[in-house]
C-alpha cells in the first residue's frame, strides 16, 4: 500500500494561521480518503500526520488503497410492465441491457415500493486513487479557511493565503498530476532559502520530513524543540538567569521559522529604570524577543532573538537586533520624558479630540459619563456595607483615557490603561487612582484576572457598562458570529469583575444608570426606545451570566437555568445559589421534589388554560382557608409549607441557600402524600380553589432560589 | 562572554567594514544600486512625485498605475512627508521627511520574492551571514480607499520593507493584482553604515578624497528643522483651510466635469468620437494633483492639532471622495479605444 504526500508550497503564511489550516487540511484529506474509500475497509481513519512550516502546508497519508476496491452495484431500469411485454422483452428492456452493457438473460425481476421493475447487476470498476486524487485536492485546496485571502494572478482565477509556488503530489514514488493555482504538482520541494540553495527531490513520501530535514527544513514539531532547547541553553550564558515563558510568542517564532536558532542579545542596564511593562512590550510585541529575568524574577538587560538561520557565528546578528532595540527603548523613553511635561490632569480637556466611537462622541464625553456612572457604583456598594473610595473612583474615571493623548500610547496601543497607571503614579496621584487606571481594561479575557482593586474594579464596571450602554442604546447589540466591538467580552468582563470582586451590584439598576448617562446628549436621540434597550440588555446579559456559570465554573446547564429563572439580577447571588443547587441536586429528595414542582406547575398551567384559575381567583383565594372538606394531607402539607416556608424566608435572607434547599426537599413526603391522596382539580370551585392556591403558594415560596422545575431528573 | 565583549564589537565592525568596503554603500550609492537593480530587470526609472505626498504610495506612478489592465514597472524614490512625524531634528530615527524607494510590478513575476531578495545582494547585504524574515503586514489605506496583503520584511529584526500585492486602489479592484515594494532608505542605510544616527549616514563621499563626507545630516537637518517649526508652530491654520478647501473645489470640479461627460456619452444620439476625444486629452493627472495637495494640508493641520473629531473624519471622507473619483475617472479614461496615429516607440508604455 503506498503512502501519499500532498505539499502546497507558498510564500509566507502569517504565522497566525499555519496551525489551524495545517489540521484542516489533515482533516480534508483523511474525510476524503474515506469518502473514495481509498483506506482500509474497516472504516478506521487513515494516519494522515501533517507538517507546516512559514513556506508550506502539507500531509502524509500513510498506507492508502491504491485504487477504490471493485464493487457491484444494481441498477434499476424500467418497470416490469414497460420492460416486458407477454414475456417479451420489449425495445425499452433491450435498450436498458445495452446501456448497462449485461446480457439480456441476465436482467433480474425486482420488487420495490413503487412496483416490480427490472435491474441488472453491474460491475463497477474502483478508480484509481492517481486519477481520483488529481481531481479532488484542488477542490479541498480552494477550501481552506484562511481568515484573509488574496489574488495574485491575473484574471484573478484564485485566492489563497499568499500566492502558491509549488506542489508536490505523491502517490507512492508516482507524481500525481493536481493543479491549483496555475501550478502543477511534481516531485520537488523547495529547501530553506537561505540555507539551501537548490530545489530539493522528494523520492517518497515516507522520507518527506528526513527529506526537508536535510534541506534545513524542520516540521513544526522539532522547530518547537530546538527552540526550547536553544532558549534554555542561550540563557545558561547568564547565571541564574531564566526566560520568561511565554506560549503565544513560542508558538509565533516557532511558525516563522524553518531552520531556527537563538541568540542572546543585551541591552544598556540604563533602559531597566523604564518599566518592565514598556520593555517587556517592545520585546515582545514588537520585536518577537523572550525577555529573560534573573534569579530573583526581575527584568534583566538581556533579550533572547529566534532567528530562522543556523546561527550567528560572528555575532552580526545580534549587534543588528541590539540596535534596533537600542532605539525601540530610546523611543519609549523618549516618549515617557516628553509625555511626563504634561500630567494627566491636564490631559483630560484634550480628549475632546480623541474619537470614541464615531456615533458615541469623544473620549472626553465618555469620561464624563463613566466619573459619574463610577460614583453611583462606588456610592451603591457603600451604602451595601463595602469599602470603597468614591472620590478616588471619580477621579480615576476622569483620567483613565488620557492616556490615549500620550507618545507612549500611540506609539504603544497594547499600553493604553497601563501607561496611564504608571504615568499618574509617577506623577503623585494616589495609589488607589493609579491602580484603578491601570487595570481599567480587565479582565481582557476570562483567564485574565480582575482589577485588584475595588476601585479598579469599579471604573472597569463603569467604562465597559458605558460602552454596552452606548451601544446597546444604537441597537447595535451582537448577533451570531457578530460582534465587532467586543461587547460580549465587555459583559463577561463585568460578570467576572462583580463575581470575583462580590460586589452587590445590580445589573439592571447598573444599565438603567449607564443609560442615564447619556440623557439629554446628542447621541441620545439616535437611541432605540428604552423598553427595547431593557429588554435586550436582559436578554444579552442572561446568555452571558449562563456562559459564566456554565464554561466558566462549570455548572450543569439545568442547575444554571433554574438558578436565573429564579433571578438573574444579583451575579453574586446567582452564583451562591447556583452552587447550593449543584450541592443538593444528587440527593434524592431533590429529585422527587423537583419532579413534584414540574407537576405542580403542569396542573396550574393547565387550570389556567381552562379558566378555572384566573386572575380574580388567584387573588381573591390567595389566603388560604382551612375548610372541613380539607383533606388531612391536604391540611398538612399546608401546615409543614408554612413552616418551611418561614425558614426559607429567614435562610434565603441570610444566604444559607443550601440549608434552604435541602429543607424544602425535606417536604418530599407530605408533597408525595399530597399527590397520593388529593385531587386537586375536583368540581367544587371553591376546594379545587383552595388547593391551586395551595400550590401556587408552594411555588411561588420555593422558587426564589432556584426553579426546581427546571432540574433535569432522570425519570 | 561579556568580558569578550570588546574583542568581539571589533570583530563585528571588521566583518562589517569588510562588508562594505567592498561596496562603500553611500546613500546615494544606495539608491543608485537599487534604481540600477531594477533598471536591469525592466522598471522604467522615474523621477519623484514633484507635489508633496506622504508615502510614495500616493504618487501617481503607484496609485494610477495599478489601476487598469495595463502592464507596467517602475522604480523611483520617493521623498514622503508626515508632518506630525517631524522632530525637529532631534531624534535620531525619526524624519518629518523620509525618502522611500518604490518598485511597482504589475503584474508580479513569479519569482518577485527571489528578486527582492537578489536586490539585497545588490546593496551589499550577504543573506548568509544575516537573519531575514518576512511577517505579515497588511497595508490599508482608508483616505486612498486601498488596500493590499504582505509583509514587513525584518533584517535582524530591523524593518527594512514593505511588500504589498495590492488588491484594491481608490476603491477598484485591481487586475492584474500590482506587487510595490517599499524600500525605507535611511534604515537601510543606517543599517549598512553602522550609525545609530540618521543624521550619521554618510550621503555623500568625495571619490578623491574618502575622509570628506557629507552626511544626511549636512543635507537635511535645517530642513527638518524649519519645517517641524512650521508644521507645529508657525503653519497658518485659516489660510491652511482655505487653501484645502480650493483645492478641494477645483479637484472636485474637474471630477464632475469627467462624470458629466460620461452621462453625455449614454445619452441617445451622442457624439461619442467628439466625446471620446474630449475625455482622452481630459485633465486628470492634475486633478490628481490637487488631491495630493489636500491630503498634504491635511497632514499640517493634523500636525497642527487644528482638526477636532468629527472634522477629521470629515475630512479625510472628502479626500477620499476625491481620490476615489479621479480613480474611476482614470479607469475609464484608460479603457478609451487608442487614437489612430503613429505606434508608440517601442518599450515605452504608452498613456
Amino acid at each position: 500500500m503506498p503512502d501519499f504526500l500532498l505539499e502546497i508550497g507558498t510564500e509566507e503564511i502569517p504565522a497566525r494561521m499555519i496551525d489551524g489550516a495545517r489540521e484542516e487540511l489533515v482533516k480534508r484529506v483523511s474525510d476524503l480518503l474515506v469518502r473514495e474509500r481509498l483506506v482500509d475497509g474497516n472504516g478506521s481513519s487513515p494516519a494522515v500526520e501533517g507538517t507546516s512550516t512559514p513556506r508550506r502546508i502539507a500531509v502524509v497519508a500513510r498506507d492508502i488503497a491504491p485504487a477504490q476496491a471493485d464493487v457491484s452495484e444494481q441498477v434499476l431500469g424500467p418497470s416490469l410492465r414497460v420492460a416486458f411485454k407477454d414475456g417479451q422483452p420489449t425495445p425499452a428492456a433491450h435498450a436498458f441491457a445495452k446501456k448497462v452493457n449485461v446480457p439480456l438473460n441476465e436482467i433480474e425481476k425486482v420488487s420495490t415500493p413503487k412496483g416490480e421493475y427490472v435491474a441488472a447487476t453491474v460491475a463497477r470498476k474502483g478508480r484509481n486513487a492517481t486519477e481520483i486524487l488529481a481531481e479532488a485536492l484542488p477542490k479541498e485546496i480552494a477550501g481552506l479557511y484562511w481568515a484573509k485571502n488574496m489574488y495574485w494572478r491575473t484574471g484573478k482565477p484564485e485566492r489563497f493565503v499568499r500566492p502558491v509556488r509549488w506542489m508536490v503530489a505523491l502517490l507512492g514514488s508516482e507524481i500525481i498530476p493536481v493543479e491549483f493555482g496555475g501550478i502543477l504538482a511534481g516531485a520537488e520541494s523547495r529547501g530553506h532559502r537561505i540555507l539551501s540553495g537548490a530545489d530539493v527531490r522528494i523520492e517518497r513520501p515516507d522520507n518527506y520530513r528526513e527529506t526537508l530535514a536535510t534541506a534545513r527544513v524542520l516540521d513544526q514539531a522539532r522547530r518547537e524543540h530546538v527552540v526550547r532547547k536553544a532558549l534554555d541553553a542561550a540563557t545558561r550564558q547568564i547565571p541564574g538567569a531564566r526566560w520568561r515563558e511565554d506560549k503565544e510568542l513560542l508558538h509565533t517564532v516557532v511558525n516563522l521559522t524553518e531552520f531556527p536558532s537563538v541568540i542572546l542579545g543585551n541591552f544598556e542596564r540604563e533602559y531597566l529604570t523604564l518599566p518592565e511593562e514598556v520593555l517587556v512590550t517592545v520585546m515582545r510585541d514588537h520585536q518577537k524577543y523572550f525577555a529573560v529575568e534573573d534569579a530573583s524574577g526581575k527584568l534583566a538587560p538581556h533579550f533572547l532573538a529566534v532567528l530562522n538561520t543556523d546561527g550567528d557565528p560572528n555575532g552580526i546578528i545580534r549587534h543588528g537586533h541590539e540596535r534596533v532595540l537600542r532605539a525601540r527603548f530610546n523611543d519609549a523613553r523618549f516618549f515617557w520624558n516628553t509625555d511626563q511635561k504634561m500630567p494627566l490632569k491636564q490631559r483630560v480637556e484634550m480628549l475632546k479630540a480623541v474619537t470614541f466611537q464615531k456615533d458615541l462622541g469623544s473620549y472626553y464625553e465618555k469620561a464624563a459619563r463613566i466619573a459619574p456612572l463610577a460614583v453611583k457604583i462606588a456610592d451603591a456598594l457603600e451604602d451595601a456595607g463595602v469599602v470603597v473610595d468614591c472620590t478616588a473612583a471619580d477621579e480615576a474615571a476622569w483620567l483613565a483615557k488620557t492616556d490615549l493623548t500620550t507618545e507612549l500610547v500611540k506609539e504603544f496601543t497594547e499600553l493604553q490603561g497601563v501607561v496611564g497607571g504608571l504615568y499618574a503614579k509617577a506623577q503623585g496621584l494616589s495609589h488607589k487612582i493609579a491602580d484603578a487606571i491601570y487595570d481599567q481594561y480587565k479582565p481582557a479575557s476570562m483567564e485574565d484576572a480582575v482589577p485588584t482593586t475595588i476601585e479598579g474594579a469599579v471604573l472597569a464596571v463603569a467604562d465597559k457598562a458605558d460602552t454596552i450602554a452606548g451601544m446597546f442604546g444604537l441597537g447595535n447589540v451582537p448577533s451570531g458570529s457578530k460582534d465587532p466591538f467586543a461587547l460580549r467580552r465587555q459583559a463577561n468582563g463585568i460578570v467576572k469583575t462583580i463575581a470575583e470582586h462580590n460586589l452587590p451590584l445590580n445589573l439592571s439598576l447598573l444599565f438603567q444608570w449607564a443609560r442615564e448617562g447619556y440623557a439629554g446628549s446628542e447621541v441620545e436621540r439616535k437611541f432605540a426606545a428604552k423598553q427595547e434597550y431593557v429588554a435586550s440588555i436582559e436578554t444579552f446579559f442572561r446568555e452571558r451570566l449562563e456562559f459564566y456559570l456554565r464554561d466558566v465554573h462549570g455548572f450543569a446547564y439545568d442547575v444554571v437555568n433554574a438558578v436565573l429563572v429564579a433571578g438573574r439580577d444579583d451575579v453574586v447571588d446567582a452564583v451562591e445559589r447556583a452552587k447550593a443547587v449543584a450541592a443538593v441536586r444528587n440527593s434524592e429528595d431533590f429529585a422527587s421534589i423537583s419532579v413534584a414542582f414540574k407537576r405542580m406547575k403542569n396542573i396550574l398551567r393547565q387550570a389556567r388554560e381552562t379558566g378555572k384559575w384566573t386572575e380574580v381567583q388567584q387573588v381573591s383565594a390567595s389566603v388560604r382557608v382551612i375548610h372541613e372538606s380539607d383533606d388531612p394531607a391536604e391540611r398538612e402539607l399546608a401546615k409543614q409549607a408554612a413552616t418551611t416556608a418561614d425558614l426559607v424566608k429567614k435562610l434565603r435572607a441570610e444566604k444559607q441557600y443550601a440549608q434552604a434547599l435541602t429543607d424544602i426537599s425535606r417536604l418530599r413526603p407530605v408533597v408525595d402524600t399530597f399527590f397520593d391522596k388529593v385531587m386537586v382539580m375536583v368540581e367544587d370551585e371553591q376546594i379545587r380553589s383552595n388547593r391551586l392556591a395551595l400550590l401556587q403558594m408552594l411555588v411561588d415560596e420555593f422558587s426564589t432560589i432556584a426553579d426546581f422545575s427546571e432540574i433535569v431528573t432522570e425519570k | 562572554m561579556l568580558e569578550n565583549n570588546d574583542q568581539e564589537l571589533k570583530t563585528i565592525q571588521e566583518t562589517l567594514v569588510n562588508e562594505n568596503s567592498n561596496i562603500s554603500l553611500t546613500f546615494q550609492e544606495l539608491i543608485l544600486r537599487l534604481s540600477n537593480f531594477w533598471a536591469e530587470r525592466g522598471c522604467v526609472l522615474q523621477q519623484p512625485q514633484d507635489v508633496e505626498v506622504g508615502a510614495g504610495t500616493m504618487a501617481p506612478e503607484t496609485f494610477l498605475r495599478v489601476l487598469g489592465p495595463r502592464e507596467y514597472r517602475v522604480a523611483y524614490t520617493q521623498p514622503s512627508r508626515r508632518p506630525a512625524d517631524g522632530r525637529y531634528g532631534e531624534n535620531p530615527n525619526r524624519l518629518y521627511k523620509h525618502t522611500q524607494m518604490q518598485v511597482i510590478l504589475k503584474p508580479p513575476p513569479e519569482n518577485i520574492q527571489e528578486l527582492y531578495l537578489e536586490s539585497l545582494k545588490a546593496i551589499g547585504i550577504d543573506l548568509r551571514q544575516h537573519d531575514i524574515k518576512f511577517e505579515e503586514d497588511n497595508w490599508e489605506s482608508p483616505t486612498l480607499g486601498a488596500w493590499g496583503i504582505g509583509w514587513q520584511v525584518m533584517l535582524d529584526g530591523l524593518e527594512i520593507t514593505q511588500f504589498t500585492y495590492f488588491q484594491q486602489c481608490g476603491g477598484v479592484d485591481l487586475d492584474p493584482i500590482s506587487v510595490e515594494l517599499t524600500y525605507g532608505l535611511e534604515r537601510i542605510a543606517a543599517f549598512l553604515q553602522d550609525v545609530d544616527s540618521i543624521y550619521d549616514i554618510v550621503w555623500a563621499r568625495d571619490p578623491k578624497d574618502p575622509n570628506k563626507v557629507m552626511t544626511y545630516g549636512d543635507v537635511r537637518l535645517a530642513d527638518e528643522l524649519q519645517f517641524s517649526v512650521y508644521n507645529f508652530e508657525t503653519a497658518d491654520v485659516e489660510k491652511l483651510w482655505q487653501h484645502l478647501n480650493l483645492y478641494e473645489s477645483e479637484c472636485q470640479t474637474l471630477v464632475d466635469r469627467y462624470n458629466d461627460l460620461l452621462k453625455d456619452g449614454r445619452q441617445k444620439g451622442a457624439d461619442v468620437a467628439a466625446i471620446t476625444a474630449e475625455k482622452r486629452r481630459f485633465p486628470l493627472l492634475p486633478a490628481f494633483d490637487l488631491c495630493l495637495h489636500c491630503s498634504h494640508l491635511f497632514n499640517i493641520l493634523d500636525a497642527r492639532g487644528a482638526i477636532s473629531v468629527t472634522e477629521r473624519v470629515g475630512v479625510i471622507a472628502r479626500i477620499r471622495t476625491l481620490a476615489v473619483g479621479v480613480a474611476k475617472a482614470w479607469v475609464d479614461q484608460q479603457q478609451l479605444p487608442r487614437e489612430t496615429g503613429p505606434a508608440p516607440a517601442a518599450g515605452a508604455t504608452a498613456n
